[in-house]
Parts: structure tokens; C-alpha cells; sequence
């Protein structure tokens, strides 16, 4: 019984396992085919790696949207901070209710309508105001912040709401000023949240095509919408190379992530258990 | 200082008509919209005292604490500390200091700078500070944890660093919200006499919030019992143990016994109450001052009452009885007697020699009797 059972679950997990890497892998090797034809193997080659280095159009891109993905990230870590901190600590006042739903909404909107709705809002104000001028870098910048500071402050919410309230109270009953209390106390102990709502905001700008495609300009393609023009022209074995130093990229990333927080938990972990050693 | 002292020497403020209470809380009200919290409270409390707030949860005696650090704003009333009304003034700058239930210690710093927290807001200079912060540990002994986080302390030591935090900065009051909550039997019993210890030492007054009655007998110079928001009781442990002024006190402090019954006869020094209830005469050495036949109820401490298989010789406050149950303890033994009228009596004896004397046993017929300086009468 138990024998069968244990059968069962090794071929789920390698059928599951199959099921999402499969995918991948297959990129990574095709990233290495010699051949111009995607699904046909010629032989063992990295010449595509060659190529990709040489494409000022695909390294311009790339270039672009890490700057993108870093300016959003930043200003929507401050500005999803302060909406979270207001939603989890300021109680209930008038228009808290308006401020969670507009908060919110932009993490249910479909992307096609926060991005098409940003685009009328921008020819607009450049009509009124003539700011901003045309569409570019900043316009992509500014629609990445409205949508990816929604997940921030969702984040942050959540982190603050379950960080002891009273912490931040004795620190005012110990004579520090609110704005100071949010900076030495409230700020260092949600910085695990700080930084997880900045790498997922960076992530969702990196990966973010639909928004994007409505309100960039000429000659301000993001990776995405350089990856998606290319591939309706065919697949390019580029766009494979290209993929794979992502894949690699972010698997590297997400390994060292791992191994960092797994040391902290044993070094904590440790800590308690010689804590209460020492007290018994 | 001579204040302090003068405090100290002066063992019952509160008896001394020329005492000046420290701290004045005015009819203080607190409504959370259609709740109120704390209902026209007024208190007074002297310097160096050390005031338990007690009640069961939801009584409103945090939300008192809460208002006292100006973390609330009374809806009514006011607090005066030392003089000076603290209304309008923000909890950073009042002379309080809190001991949070949690404790609230900062999670990202070592102990030394969470002790240090305090003083580094008054801009001190960085050696005072230290001197300061070295001594304050030393006094709650955790000087070789100075450099360790929250995180890796036992309980009883976080307990202390969240004292420590808040002591250094003496504070005129210092708020004790369920200090000793957290922490198991044994060690909350020898951390009761350190704190107080403590206290002593440096002749802060002490508010504390608790809801164990045992913790407040142990600490406090006085309790104010609290019930649904309210006052019930102030006075000493003593006072409220044995001469509890309604059936919620005396029921909350200890257990106790009460019969209900009507008075037939009072005197300036006694009283003789009939109960259907206890199935004798009732006859209490005091007098109550209310009209005869109005209804009252007796409370027994259940460690007042005897218990004998022969009758006694008293007339009143004796009863015939069945044994229905017996607890053994070890230090004591708990009897639950049936009297003639239904009525569930517990009593409690010492077990002073290792095996019982009289052997008084399940379903045994035995007599109760109590002296007439046990009972008290309450009218509500």
C-alpha cells in the first residue's frame, strides 16, 4: 500500500516536473542548435550567443528595460510603502474604504485597459500641460509604477499588519517622534518586505508587455516588446540564446536567495536553541 | 529624594490625610464609539506605591494603562501626573514609561541599545549613556547579554530587558501591562520578588495591569479591582481578601462561599441573618447598617470554615453536611460538602501531618461551622 502510494507520487512529481521544465530545456538546447531553423537540429554550436552580442537592437532593449524595471522598482517601494503603512496603521478614517479599492484595483484591472486608459491619459495631459512630452521612457516608467506599487503596498500591508503594533508604541513611549519611530524602528523591521516588494516590482516591469506596448514611443522598446516583434517574424535562434542567459540569470539569483535565507534561518534557529539552553 | 523617601517611610499614604496623591485620574471615561471602556473612573495614587489594576479581560483596565501613557485620549476626565493635566500631551513627551504585555522589544537591535533606545531620544552624551545603560543592566542582571539580540533570550530575560528599557529612563510612573504574563509558574514567582526588589530600589511608582489575582496580592501596595469599566473596590490585599465591599470582589479574589439570606436582627456590633441556603442562624460580629429583612448575602472564605464529625457546641453559623468530594493537593485538601438545603460548600484544610487525622471521607455525615468574625455581609 504504502509501496504504491510512493510509486504514485514519484511519477506525479516527475510528471509535474516534466510538465514545467520540459519547455525550458528544450529553449536552452535549441539555444545551441547550428541550424537557422528553430525545430531542426544541425549540430552542436554557440554561434548564437556570438550573434546576440553583436544586436545593438536586442542588448538596446535590455538595457532599456533594466533601467525602467530599476526607477520603477524604486519609487514604487516609496510610494507602495507609504500606501500600505496608511492602510495598516492609520485606522479608519474617512475615505480608508476609496483608498483600499483604488490601492487595489489596478492588481484586477486587465492590463489591456490600465494600459490603454494611461495612453488616453498621457495624450491628454500633453495637450493640456505639454507633459509628458510624447512617449518614451517616462511614460513606460510612470505606467509601471501604477500597477507594480499596488503589489507593494499589498506586500507591505501585509507584513505591517502582522509586526506587534505596541514595538513602534514603546518607542514612542520611550520619547522618539512618529516620522523617526517609522524610520529606525517601523522601516528596519519590515526590510525583508522592502526588498521582496522591490524585486517584484523590478520583475513585473522586466516582464511587462502588454502596458508597455500602449504607451512607449519610437525608439523605446522594452525587451518584451523586442522578443515578441521578432518572434511574429519567426522564431529566431537569437531569442533562444537570449532566453537562456535570462533562465540562467534568474535561476543563479534565486539559488543564492535560497541559500542566504536558509544560513539565516539555521544561524536564528541555533540562536533560540542555545537561548533556551542557556536558561534551563 | 526627601520625597521619596518620606514615601517610603510613610507605609499607607492613602491613611494619611496630608498625604498628596502622585498621580490623579479624574472621572475618567473612555467610549469606543457606543462601548465605553472605562467608565468615570477616579483614583488616586501615591508616590512610590505600587497599584494593581485588576479584573478579567475586556474590564477595561489596559485601555485605563493605554489611556494613562496617552496612547487614548479620554472621552472625559482627566490625568494628572505629578501636577500637571496630561492632556494634549503626545506619549513621547509625558513622564511615563510602559511595560508592554509583549514586551514590544525592538526585534533588529541588541539589548544594550534597546535599553539605550530611551535615553539616546533626550540627546544624553554617548559615555553617560553607556555608564547608564551598563548599570541598568547589571541591576536586572543581564550584563553578559548586553550584545545579543531579542531572539536570543529566554523569556524571563526578554522580561528584563523590557523592565530595564523602560526604568532607565525613571520615569515619574512606570506602566506594567501583565508583566509577569508570559512567563511559566516557577519563574514568575521569583521574578514577582525581583521586580518588586526594583522597585523598592529606585522608589518608582508602579502601575500594573494584571488579571491574576495571586500576581496582585504579591506586588501591590494596593488594588483597585476593575469590573465592566468600573471601579468596584480599592484597598490593600488585605482588605479586599478578607473584606470584600460586593459578591463580584469577593468571588473574584479567591473562592469563596456565599449564602443568601435575609436580616432578622442589627446591632452596632453584630448581625443575625436567616438563610434558607446554610439551613442555621447566621451571626456576624459586625453591624451593616441596613433595614431589617432587606436581602444580603454572606461570603465564607472556604480555609474559615471547620469541619468536625462531632457537632459543635454553637448554635449559629453551623451546619449538618455530607462530604461529596475530596481533592488532595498536597499542601492542602479540598472538600465539597452538601449541605442539608442542596448547597455545595468548599472548604479547604492544610494537610498539616502526613495522614489525616480524623479520616473524614466521601459521603461522611460532618458538621461545618465558622467563627462569627469570618463571614462578611454584602449587600450587592
Amino acid at each position: 500500500m504504502n509501496n504504491r502510494r510512493s510509486t504514485f507520487l514519484v511519477s506525479a512529481m516527475a510528471f509535474g516536473f516534466a510538465f514545467l521544465y520540459i519547455p525550458i530545456l528544450s529553449l536552452i538546447v535549441f539555444s545551441f542548435n547550428e541550424s537557422k531553423l528553430v525545430t531542426v537540429w544541425a549540430g552542436f554550436s554557440t554561434k548564437w550567443y556570438g550573434a546576440l552580442l553583436q544586436n545593438e537592437q536586442i542588448l538596446g532593449a535590455a538595457w532599456l528595460s533594466v533601467r525602467i524595471a530599476f526607477m520603477n522598482a524604486t519609487v514604487a517601494v516609496c510610494l507602495g510603502t507609504l500606501a500600505g503603512f496608511v492602510l495598516a496603521r492609520m485606522g479608519r478614517f474617512r475615505g480608508r474604504l476609496l483608498l483600499t479599492g483604488m490601492t487595489t484595483a489596478p492588481l484586477v484591472m486587465p492590463e489591456v485597459i490600465t494600459g490603454l486608459s494611461l495612453l488616453l491619459l498621457f495624450v491628454a495631459l500633453e495637450s493640456m500641460i505639454g507633459w509628458p512630452q510624447g512617449r518614451g521612457v517616462t511614460t513606460i516608467t510612470i505606467a509601471h509604477i501604477t500597477f507594480s506599487m499596488a503589489y507593494v503596498a499589498v506586500i507591505i500591508q501585509s507584513r505591517l499588519s502582522s509586526v506587534d503594533e505596541s514595538v513602534e508604541e514603546a518607542a514612542q513611549d520611550l520619547g522618539a517622534r512618529p516620522a523617526k519611530v517609522f524610520f529606525i524602528i517601523t522601516l528596519p523591521i519590515i526590510s525583508p518586505a522592502l526588498v521582496s516588494g522591490w524585486l517584484l516590482a523590478f520583475t513585473m516591469s522586466l516582464d511587462d508587455l502588454v502596458i508597455a506596448s500602449f504607451v512607449s514611443g519610437p525608439g523605446s522598446s522594452t525587451l518584451p516588446m523586442v522578443v515578441f516583434s521578432k518572434v511574429r517574424l519567426g522564431v529566431s535562434p537569437e531569442i533562444n540564446a537570449l532566453a537562456t542567459i535570462i533562465v540562467l540569470l534568474v535561476a543563479s539569483g534565486i539559488v543564492a536567495a535560497g541559500l542566504v535565507m536558509n544560513q539565516a534561518e539555521k544561524r536564528r534557529q541555533r540562536d533560540v536553541q542555545m537561548a533556551v539552553a542557556a536558561n534551563e | 529624594m526627601a520625597d521619596v523617601k518620606r514615601a517610603i517611610e510613610n507605609v499607607e499614604p492613602w491613611n494619611d490625610p496630608q498625604a498628596q496623591p502622585y498621580v490623579r485620574i479624574e472621572n475618567v471615561t473612555k467610549m469606543f464609539g457606543e462601548f465605553t471602556a472605562v467608565d468615570s473612573v477616579s483614583l488616586e495614587i501615591y508616590k512610590a506605591e505600587v497599584f494593581c489594576l485588576l479584573g478579567g479581560s475586556g474590564c477595561g483596565k489596559s485601555t485605563l494603562l493605554r489611556v494613562l501613557a496617552g496612547f487614548e485620549t479620554p472621552t472625559s476626565g482627566r490625568v494628572l501626573i505629578d501636577g500637571v493635566d496630561m492632556a494634549g500631551i503626545a506619549p513621547y513627551e509625558r513622564p511615563t514609561n510602559m511595560m508592554f504585555q509583549s514586551y514590544a522589544l525592538f526585534p533588529h537591535m541588541t539589548v544594550e541599545n534597546n535599553v539605550a533606545f530611551g535615553l539616546r531620544q533626550e540627546g544624553i552624551a554617548a559615555a553617560e549613556i553607556s555608564k547608564r545603560v551598563g548599570d541598568m543592566l547589571d541591576l536586572v542582571k543581564l550584563g553578559p547579554f548586553a550584545k545579543r539580540k531579542p531572539h536570543q533570550l529566554s523569556g524571563g530575560q526578554r522580561q528584563r530587558v523590557a523592565l530595564a528599557r523602560s526604568l532607565i529612563k525613571q520615569p515619574k510612573l512606570m506602566l506594567l501591562d501583565e508583566p509577569l504574563g508570559a512567563l511559566d509558574k516557577k519563574l514568575r514567582e521569583e521574578t514577582q520578588f525581583e521586580l518588586i526588589n526594583i522597585q523598592e530600589e529606585l522608589g518608582v511608582t508602579f502601575i500594573v495591569v494584571t488579571h491574576d489575582q495571586e500576581e496582585a496580592m504579591t506586588l501591590s501596595s494596593r488594588i483597585g479591582v476593575m469590573n465592566a469599566g468600573e471601579i468596584v473596590q480599592t484597598g490593600t490585599p488585605n482588605d479586599i481578601y478578607e473584606y470584600p465591599n460586593s459578591r463580584f470582589v469577593a468571588d473574584f479574589i479567591g473562592s469563596v462561599n456565599v449564602f443568601e439570606g435575609r436580616i432578622v436582627e442589627d446591632q452596632p456590633d453584630h448581625v443575625r441573618i436567616e438563610s434558607q441556603e446554610a439551613g442555621c442562624p447566621l451571626y456576624i460580629d459586625h453591624g451593616v447598617g441596613v433595614t431589617s429583612g432587606s436581602r444580603v448575602w454572606v461570603a465564607v472564605r472556604p480555609e474559615k470554615i471547620e469541619i468536625t464529625r462531632d457537632k459543635p457546641a454553637q448554635q449559629d453559623n453551623c451546619a449538618a453536611a455530607v462530604v461529596d468530594e475530596i481533592a488532595y493537593m498536597g499542601n492542602q485538601s479540598i472538600y465539597h460538602v452538601l449541605l442539608e438545603s442542596g448547597k455545595k460548600l468548599r472548604i479547604t484544610r492544610p494537610n498539616q501531618s502526613r495522614t489525616s487525622s480524623d479520616s473524614i471521607t466521601w459521603e461522611d455525615q460532618v458538621f461545618v461551622a465558622w467563627h462569627p468574625s469570618s463571614g462578611v455581609v454584602l449587600t450587592a
